[in-house]
Formats: C-alpha cells, structure tokens, sequence
C-alpha cells in the first residue's frame, strides 16, 4: 500500500458529503437525525477499499524512472514525468487539450471512413481489425485534424494517434492530411502537423503507399505558396510517415525521446548484422545528425510553436524609441 | 523451346522436366535408333507448349515475385544499352557520393531526348555488392533528385526504371536521413513541369521505389510486383510466419494487374512468355514502343498541365467512404 486511506478520502470523496452546517446533534429532530444517519451511510459506503483498477487509475509509473506518480498531477504536466522527463504518449484529443485555446479547436473531416479496397484477410478481416481499433482507442481514424488559435493565432492542427492502429496511414489518413494541407493554403493559416505513425497501414497496400504521394504532393503547392509548415516528431515515428509529410517540415521539431526513423531497429540490426547504439534513432540522436531543428519539452512546445508563429506570420512592429529590442528566441534546444 | 541457360523458377520444374525429356529423345532420335519414337517426341512438344501457356497464365502472386526476382532479369543498364547504345551516363550527388544502386543519365529514344533514372539490381556477386542488390542509399535518391532538377532546367521528360527491394535500412542511410532524401523526391517530383513516366521493371518495394515512381504514367511490366512492404516483411507482421509470404502476396494485391486494376498503374507491358529473361531484346522493344507512345502523347501537353496532371493523378488515390 503507498498511501494512506485518509488522504485519498480528501481529496476525492469528502466534498461529496458535507456535514450540514449550523447544527449541532442537540438542535437535530428525529427527521433530522435519520437523514444524517442516511448520508453518514453513504459516506461510509464511498469508504469501500479501492478496487485494483481503481488505483491503478489514480497512480501511474513511470516507464523510465519507475517513480509512482500521482496520475492527476501527471496531467497537469501533460504527461511529462516531473522527475526523469519521460514523456508518455498521449493521444490526439489530450494534445489539442494540451496545445490550443479552450474551445478554439473545430474538427474538419471527421466523416471519413476507411473501406477495405483489397478485401485484405490475414488471420482476421481488416473490418474487424478497424472495428477492434476503434473500440479499443474510441477514434474512427489515426489522425485528428482541424482548426483551432493558439494563443490567438489561427493555425491548421493535425495530430496523429498512435492508439488507433499504431497511427498507421491508410487512405484516410492521408486524405485528411491533403484536405487539411488544402483547407489551410486557401485560408493562408501556418499548418502544424503530429507525427505518430508505425508506417503505411499494410491492409490497404499499395494504395497505402500512395498516400504518400499524395501528401507530399500536397505539401508541394503548399510550399510554394511561402506558407509555414512546421512536423512535430512525437514518439514513434516511423515508415511511410516519416519518408512523406514528417520530415518535410520548414521546421521540425522532436520531443525528447521520441523514436523517429525510416527503418524499425530491429529491421536494421538484421540488415546489417551488428547491435546498434542504445540512442539510435532518438531525437536527440536525430538532432546531433542534423535531421531536426530542435528537441523542445513538451512542457514548453506551446510557446515554442506560438513563437515560432508569430516570427513567420507577423509583421515587425514598428521601432520605438526603446533600445531594447524584443528578438524573438529559438531555442536550439529548449529546456 | 526452353533455353537451357536460363535457371528454371520452383514452379517452373515441371517444364524444365518436361524439357529435359524432350532433349533426350531428340538425342535418342538424333542417334538413330529408335525413329519410332519421332510420334512420341510431337506428342511431348505439344505437352509442353500447351503445359508453358497454362503455366504462365495462371500465375500466383509469389510466382508473379519470383518472375520479378528472377537472377537473370533484364535489369536498368539492360535496357537503356539496348535503347541507346550511346547513352550518357551521369555520376554522384554533388555532395560527396555517387551510389552505384542509383543508374542516371542522358538518353535518346525515337525523337525525343530523355534524362533517365533507375535502381541497379547487379548481376555478378562482385556487382550486386557494389550496386547493395538495387538498394539505393539516401545519397542515391539524392542523386536523382539532381538529374530531376536538371531535366527541368532543359525542360526534358524524365523515365525512371524501377527494380529494388527497397531503400537500403542500415545505420548510414538512417544517419543521412533516408526518409527525408525520400519525402524529397516525392514532393520534388509531383511540382516538376516535364514529363515522367515511371516503369517497374522488376520489385517495386515500397518508398524506395516510389521516391522515383510520382509520375505522370506508371507502367508496369507483366511479371512486376509494386507493394507498401515486401512481402515477407508482411508475413512476418501481420501472420507473425516466414511461411506465409505466399499469403501476403495475395493479400496485398500486388501484381502488374491488380496494381492495374487498383488505379495505380496505367499500362501493363507484355513480356516474352516466360518472363523478360526470355528475350531481352524482345522485352526492351516492347516497353521502347510503349514509352514512345506514352512521350509522344505527354509531349504535347504543356507545362502546367503536366503538372496539374501528376498532381491530380496522384490526389485521386485512395479508397474511403464519406458519411
């Protein structure tokens, strides 16, 4: 046991059932008394022992550090242990939580649906698979996508979800990701896009394969628009993702950690027969080798996405008389 | 009959048995000592005949790969020396490499003059080292992507001939980032005002092909295979078995005519009965005419065209339901 009852009882159940203020046992009728006896029952009944699930609910450890952590607490840090700066995976829904102005996100393209143009079976369907996917993550599809302010600054928000079929891109993921890339050069807005992907989803084959044309595709006119397009790399990051819209970024950013690379590990060790360094292909690994912009926490990607915003969308405010000079700052590496 | 240099296929047995039969009674006839043997040898004939064409008509999707596998395969070099005897190879990235798996260059074909890029599988152990068994490194991607740049200086069209297993996953092709020399190419590629075409001559395996395959046509050959993963990297995922690449090859329709029939490719150019290893010079005369045609047409469209038309082409891809 790592706590004790009483503090759980605190904070969560206490304000549940107060004691009626003003009255003392003397001043209570017999009403009254029977009334109290009913809410002190419930109370008591609220005091069951926790269920296993229960706390592991409550408690979450850390993959890396193995501190047990608070999980309410872990929230409020957006899944960032606060000891050993493990970043857990989080899903599409909690980022646009965690990234946008409160009730600025407005979804687009939420009615597309995958079909199963091969009619692909191995040991099950692919309907069953994407029916067992949805239920499991509660998403229809890998990617969230729409528009949303952050900070007061319209951007077009895509976010992968590695808990819907391991963030695999279909047909739907990539028609999302060229209708966003669309809908924000016709509406001029900066275009942020999530990476979370284990690669081209296999179900859909070479159509699969074709969305990676499409989107890159996509991202061309974009280009030459002059508009910004900033990949953030979250783990993990791999196959068809990568070798498409991720690592076409103006600028790319990774979260500490994350995994990002072509080719899986295990792929490579084969290959080329011989173990590969334990940092292979983190991103901190992928910073020293020139293939990121930076490695921002993701206690402060917020501000760092609405800096870099604001340097490439926003007029130079005129000099005033004051020396001092506000240069925007872009860290090499945040924190 | 067959041509006995050519190393028969597992499924190929039969008639490379059938054949070894029919070689020793023509020996036997030849010797002159049984001539009545000579109605057995016809009877033998037409067995095989009719044995090869319903082989090859009823092919599986792993005997399709294998086809496309085959050791003896026309590769790129192949093909552009029996277009153009006098073609002009290009060399190197211009950053410090030049990746053998990568074949570039400048060629004539009928009136038109083309730049052409394309994977080299190698033929001699020696080759097949130097050229990572047609696995480009990001480098060799890179490389293309220059004679791309260059075709569009010069306005020239652009084929590129595709064979490889994929690009190549080591420790150096991730360090020098080969899924950005890829997304590159692709991006690159679809804003390009000549024309492309991209032909899969043997394995389209993955990103590694299609980062020379967004083009304004896709041929296939008839026994080429165009897939998201190989298939034994699928069997290995989804059926968790190194037996089952036979199942993933079903699966995942990926012949020349089912890619075909998807969407994705636009022709699909016949080849020798057999497989192009039969005839080269009859396979390379096929797809020559084909890409004739195919320029000829391309050619008179205009710039903006062209690339409104390899935009299009590829946004149309893909198969969803909208509720």
């Amino acid at each position: 046991m790592f706590c004790s009852r009483g503090f759980l009882s605190e904070n969560s159940f206490q304000r549940a059932a107060p004691r009626p203020e003003g009255l003392s046992d003397n001043d209570m009728d017999l009403k009254e008394w029977f009334a109290n006896r009913k809410k002190k029952q419930e109370q008591a009944e609220v005091k069951q022992p926790l269920t296993t699930e229960e706390y592991c609910a409550l408690w979450t450890q850390c993959f890396q550090c193995r501190e047990l952590l608070y999980t309410k607490d872990l929230r409020e840090n957006l899944h960032v242990c606060p000891k050993c700066l493990y970043h857990f995976r989080v899903g599409a829904e909690q980022r646009v939580e965690q990234l946008t102005d409160p009730g600025s996100f407005e979804e687009i393209d939420a009615n597309l649906r995958s079909s199963d143009p091969l009619g692909f079976v191995d040991s099950e369907p692919y309907p069953k698979r994407l029916r067992d996917a949805e239920r499991k993550s509660g998403l229809v599809e890998a990617l969230l996508s729409g528009t949303a302010t952050m900070e007061e600054n319209p951007v077009a928000l895509g976010i992968m979800d590695f808990g819907h079929f391991g963030g695999s891109m279909g047909s739907v993921v990539g028609e999302k990701v060229a209708r966003l890339i669309e809908h924000a050069e016709e509406k001029r807005l900066p275009l942020i896009l999530f990476s979370s992907s284990g690669g081209a989803r296999m179900q859909e084959g070479i159509l699969s394969l074709m969305q990676l044309a499409k989107t890159s595709s996509a991202l061309k006119s974009f280009h030459d628009a002059g508009l910004l397009y900033i990949s953030v790399l979250t783990e993990p990051t791999y196959g068809g993702v990568t070798a498409s819209f991720a690592m076409l970024g103006d600028i790319i950013i990774a979260e500490p950690g994350a995994r990002v690379g072509f080719a899986g590990r295990r792929v490579i060790e084969q290959t080329i027969r011989q173990k590969l360094p334990a940092d292979f292909q983190t991103a901190e690994y992928l910073l020293s080798h020139g293939q990121v912009d930076m490695v921002v926490e993701r206690t402060k990607l917020r501000e760092t996405l609405v800096q870099l915003i604001e340097f490439h969308t926003k007029q130079n405010k005129p000099k005033s008389g004051s020396s001092q000079q506000t240069e925007p700052v872009i860290p090499g590496r945040a924190g | 009959m067959v041509d006995q240099k050519i190393t028969p296929l597992e499924f190929e047995k039969p008639l490379a048995l059938l054949a070894q039969q029919i070689e020793l009674l023509e020996k036997q006839i030849g010797e002159g000592a049984h001539p009545e043997l000579e109605n057995d040898l016809d009877r033998l004939n037409q067995q095989y005949d009719q044995l090869k064409r319903s082989l090859y008509s009823n092919l599986r999707g792993i005997d399709h790969l294998a086809l496309a596998r085959h050791p003896q395969r026309p590769y790129t070099r192949d093909y552009l020396g029996r277009w153009d005897s006098a073609w002009i190879e290009m060399h190197g990235d211009r950053k410090g490499v030049d990746d053998p798996a990568m074949v570039t260059g400048l060629l004539r074909m009928g009136d038109h003059k083309v730049v052409v890029c394309g994977t080299q599988k190698g033929r001699t152990i020696h080759e097949k080292k130097n050229c990572n068994f047609g696995m480009p490194q990001p480098e060799g991607y890179r490389k293309a992507l220059r004679l791309f740049q260059h075709a569009e200086k010069f306005q020239l069209p652009i084929i590129n001939l595709i064979d490889t297993p994929g690009a190549y996953p080591g420790l150096a092709a991730e360090e020098h980032n080969q899924a950005e020399a890829i997304a590159v190419n692709l991006r690159e590629l679809s804003g390009l005002t000549v024309p492309v075409i991209s032909v899969i001559t043997g394995e389209g395996g993955s990103g590694g092909a299609l980062a020379i395959g967004v083009a304004n046509r896709i041929l296939m050959l008839e026994h080429s295979v165009y897939s998201v993963i190989s298939p034994e990297g699928c069997a290995s995922i989804l059926w968790r078995s190194a037996d089952k690449v036979a199942e993933a090859c079903t699966a995942m329709k990926m012949t020349a005519r089912e890619i075909k029939q998807l969407g994705v490719a636009d022709e699909v150019v016949t080849e020798p009965l057999g497989g192009a290893h039969h005839d080269a010079d009859f396979a390379a005369e096929k797809l020559r005419e084909a890409l004739v045609r195919h320029l000829n047409e391309l050619t008179k469209m205009s710039p903006k065209e062209l690339r409104k038309d390899r935009q299009n082409k590829f946004r149309r891809l893909g198969a969803f339901v909208e509720s």
